[in-house]
């Protein structure tokens, strides 16, 4: 057995049995994340198409987005992302739940911080700019786009939340791990398409 | 508050028929009346025979991909039956109302079309060969499951979640007027008010999912869970069309996904994705949909590649010409049906270099489709030809299929497709691809794999008439379209004006009739195949001289497939075995087996999500958050549940395979001139050992 199965954080040092029994399940999580990626890959193409052609006289994005709220969103869900990793290790070279908890819950924190800035810029275009979705064909996109990355960052959630009782009742065995390792994969993609978000609506939205 | 949404009492047909008796009416009464009363005739048969039991613990939640394909092919044969009776209803009506209204009202005729469309795709041929790579594919490869069991059932709870909104939308409220596609802005509120068009939303988007997720299962289990010496290039190639369809549905089904959620947001939420105010672009719509729907097409046509590819090499005797050369044009196929899809909209504005780019990677796809059809021919070369049913299909597919394509390489040239997009002549076209390039092949699967699944061969007798009533079926109900659409014939008309198109109506009418002929005789051959099992019988598994690992074991298969993960050293694995000698031999040693546990998980999320889609078509909101909370917490206590497997012991493997191959040893082998009469129990004569 090598070990090194498949790429993300492998087991193979601490927990052979698991590992083995890891390369399928997140071969095909993988597959899964491919496959959720195609739909925001589709979203971002609409978005492109709409943000230009689809303002009909409303708010353009130049109008709406605001560079500040961005940053902390992004610094909150990156640092999100860097947690999970410390759980990861946790999950790796530990027996014992406590560090594993601890850093899950900051994760569930700093997710829960983004939810409510991203919430809070919602609010806020819709009754200080009047800019609600069904105003244009962009704010449509733009809507559907962010908040579909806001409902995969709320399922994250409830997955956590899932897998701390998880850890209380089971502790830190086979099944479990290999739940927590597939969860740490859509985390970190989520981060990814924030980046995307970022770079490609917020950025280049106010870009001059 | 409503209690039951936007919903009224006068939204049930018998009502609607009780109060507007009109013809058109009274049909859609009649049909669904058929639906209520084949329910109840259904729920009464189980319960009388006291089926509900092993209904529900053998099949309902079993987990075994050879029971889950069985029931995907169930459920696409109801579906199957109310599609074509669909189709005769509908040419009554276009053979009747040449100059005259017919019996159906443009409205119903609009539904009709609708849902033949939807159905045959989506709950036809999807189901269709998602059943037979299910069922076919693990065994080829020789795995012992999917790699994710769980995972199929819940994809089949879906995809018949969505087939039951079809079947509930003939008798609760009228079903979308928008055709298969559901273009906007047709299907936007303004102009299709009702329900019908969420309908149609929420049939197909529970579908959809179910599909990518079966793509994702069976791409795992091709790269995963091979057997030992099962290299790529040693699979059967419809492993191969397997693992590019799985890898369609993984990228393709997204679009259609994204593309009904924003038309759903679009007619509940006042968004404008599709809408023509406010930015809104119907473009968006048309480039998602096509998106899906052209790798759809290869989706739908290259499961069926792999069908023929077996059926010509097992019936010629001979190992298939050109395997490498049909691996890649099958992945050559797969690529450029992702670079296609503008073609089904030359006409919507587009610059000229644009569509001629487009026309000419469609045209592309004619070479590797070429490739195939010459590999097949040269199959046969030399071979020795048995034509059984499912080669009396696939040469009639070799003739028919290119006179299809050719017509499609026609309709690629964007000036051509100007004239003639949108008339009978593409409805031909598409029918010429898809019946006997798809369902033929489907209908050549299932007797060819059935003996397989169900221990005992169809009755070829009448499987070769249901061929003979089929085969001239299609030809004259479509090729009178070719003609009809030169003419001038446009699709979707429910009236016409010009009584030269007689003739041509009617001769299709016959062909539909010769069809549902065919169907009906296909019925009467399972009957009649089920009364005379014990003669048809063949236990010892491999009743076609089969070459590759699905017929190595009994039929019905074991359980857990193969006792021992098999030993391959070559192409045409079994064949090879057969020739060596090795094909009933028992292991040194037999193992535990480890098999998932049953699990009611799948069936109730489906049923979670037909409530669900029923009640968010109907507005009834209080359901549709109880159905949303409810599918969640099925999810969620899954996830709970820790005793998921059990252990068949070694000892029971190995009573089980000695009993087989005891059976196997006294079962005479039997040449292939006796292949179609009752010696046949499974054992096939090796010339030369």
């Amino acid at each position: 057995m090598t070990d090194h199965h498949h790429p993300g954080l492998n087991l193979g040092h601490t927990d052979r049995s698991t590992h083995a029994a890891a390369e399928e399940m997140i071969f095909g999580f993988w597959i899964f994340l491919m496959s959720d990626m195609v739909l925001f890959a589709l979203l971002f193409a609409t978005y492109a198409a709409m943000s230009v052609h689809g303002v009909a006289g409303g708010p353009a994005p130049a109008d709406l987005f605001e560079l500040k709220s961005a940053l902390y969103q992004t610094l909150l869900l990156l640092t999100s992302s860097f947690t999970f990793g410390m759980a990861s290790l946790a999950l790796k070279y530990r027996k014992d739940t406590g560090r594993l908890l601890f850093w899950m819950g900051v994760t569930f924190l700093l997710g829960a911080g983004f939810l409510v800035l991203e919430a809070r810029d919602w609010v806020k275009m819709v009754t200080e700019h009047n800019a609600p979705p069904q105003r244009s064909g962009f704010l449509s996109i733009y809507y559907l786009l962010t908040g579909t990355h806001f409902a995969h960052v709320s399922a994250g959630m409830i997955w956590m939340a899932v897998m701390a009782v998880q850890l209380a009742v089971f502790g830190n065995d086979g099944p479990v791990k290999l739940r927590l390792m597939r969860l740490a994969l859509f985390w970190h993609m989520l981060d990814v398409v924030w980046i995307g978000i970022f770079t490609f609506v917020i950025l280049l939205g106010v870009a001059p | 508050m409503n209690w039951l949404g936007i919903l009224e009492w006068h939204d049930i047909v018998f009502l609607r028929a009780w109060q507007h008796p009109s013809s058109s009416e009274l049909v859609a009464a009649g049909a669904g009346g058929i639906v209520v009363l084949g329910a109840l005739a259904a729920l009464l048969l189980i319960t009388a025979k006291h089926w509900w039991r092993p209904l529900w613990r053998d099949w309902l939640t079993s987990l075994d991909h050879k029971k889950i394909g069985i029931m995907y092919i169930v459920l696409a044969t109801v579906m199957l039956a109310r599609g074509i009776i669909e189709a005769n209803v509908m040419r009554l009506q276009q053979l009747l109302a040449v100059d005259a209204p017919g019996y159906l009202s443009h409205e119903h005729f609009a539904q009709l079309f609708s849902t033949h469309g939807t159905i045959m795709i989506f709950f036809v041929a999807m189901p269709l060969l998602t059943g037979i790579i299910n069922f076919v594919m693990p065994l080829q490869i020789g795995a012992r499951d999917v790699s994710f069991p769980l995972l199929n059932a819940v994809s089949l709870a879906l995809t018949a979640a969505g087939a039951a909104l079809l079947m509930v939308s003939l008798v609760i409220g009228k079903f979308s007027t928008g055709g298969w596609s559901g273009y906007p802005s047709f299907t936007e509120k303004p102009f299709s008010p009702g329900a019908g068009v969420d309908y149609w939303i929420w049939a197909l988007t529970p579908a959809s999912i179910g599909s990518t997720l079966t793509g994702l299962n069976f791409a795992v289990t091709i790269y995963k869970q091979r057997a030992p010496g099962m290299d790529l290039f040693r699979m059967p190639l419809f492993c191969w069309v397997s693992l590019c369809t799985s890898i369609l549905m993984i990228f393709a089904m997204a679009p259609l996904t994204l593309a009904t959620l924003m038309l759903a947001l679009d007619r509940y939420a006042g968004f404008h994705f599709f809408t023509n105010a406010a930015g809104g672009d119907v473009m968006n719509y048309a480039n998602l949909f096509w998106l899906f729907g052209h790798p759809e097409v290869y989706i739908l046509i290259l499961p069926a590649f792999g069908i023929w590819s077996e059926v010509f090499s097992t019936f010629s005797g001979k190992t298939l010409y050109g395997y490498t050369s049909l691996v890649y044009a099958t992945m050559a196929i797969a690529v450029l049906s992702f670079t296609v899809w503008l073609h089904h909209f030359f006409t919507m504005g587009q610059s000229a270099d644009v569509n001629a780019a487009f026309g000419m990677a469609t045209m592309l796809i004619g070479v590797p489709t070429g490739v195939k059809v010459y590999d097949w021919l040269l199959t046969m070369v030399f071979g020795r030809i048995r034509f059984r049913v499912p080669m009396l299909y696939a040469n009639y597919f070799l003739l028919t299929f290119v006179l299809g394509g050719v017509t499609g390489v026609l309709l690629a040239n964007p000036g051509v497709d100007f004239s003639v997009h949108n008339s009978l002549f593409l409805v031909a076209h598409f029918h010429n691809m898809l019946i006997p390039g798809t369902l033929f092949a489907m209908f050549a699967g299932f007797h060819f794999w059935f003996p397989k699944a169900m221990g005992f061969r169809l009755h070829e007798g009448l499987g070769q008439l249901a061929f003979w009533l089929l085969a001239p079926g299609f030809l004259l109900a479509f090729f009178p379209l070719y003609a009809l659409g030169l003419m001038g014939g446009m699709r979707r008309m429910a009236v016409w004006s010009d009584p030269s198109f007689t003739p041509w109506l009617a001769a299709a009418m016959l062909g539909a009739m010769l069809i549902l002929a065919g169907l009906c005789v296909l019925a009467l051959q399972l009957v009649v195949s089920i009364r005379q099992r014990e003669a048809l019988a063949v236990p010892v598994g491999d009743p076609w001289d089969g070459r590759s690992l699905e017929w190595a074991g009994p039929a019905p298969p074991f359980e857990w497939n193969f006792p021992v993960p098999p030993e391959v050293r070559s192409r045409d694995a079994f064949n090879d075995m057969k020739r060596d000698g090795r094909a009933h031999s028992a292991p040194e040693r037999y193992h535990d087996i480890v098999m998932p546990k049953n699990s009611a998980v799948a069936p109730l999320l489906g049923l979670g999500a037909a409530i669900c889609g029923f009640a968010v078509t109907w507005h009834i909101w209080w359901l549709t958050i109880a159905s949303l909370l409810g599918l969640m917490a099925v999810t969620v206590a899954r996830s709970f549940v820790t005793n998921v497997e059990k252990t068949i012991p070694a000892d029971e493997v190995e009573r089980m395979h000695r009993a087989w191959l005891d059976r196997a040893s006294a079962t005479p082998a039997i040449p292939r001139r006796l292949e179609a009469t009752t010696d046949n129990r499974g054992k096939a004569e090796v010339p030369g050992t």
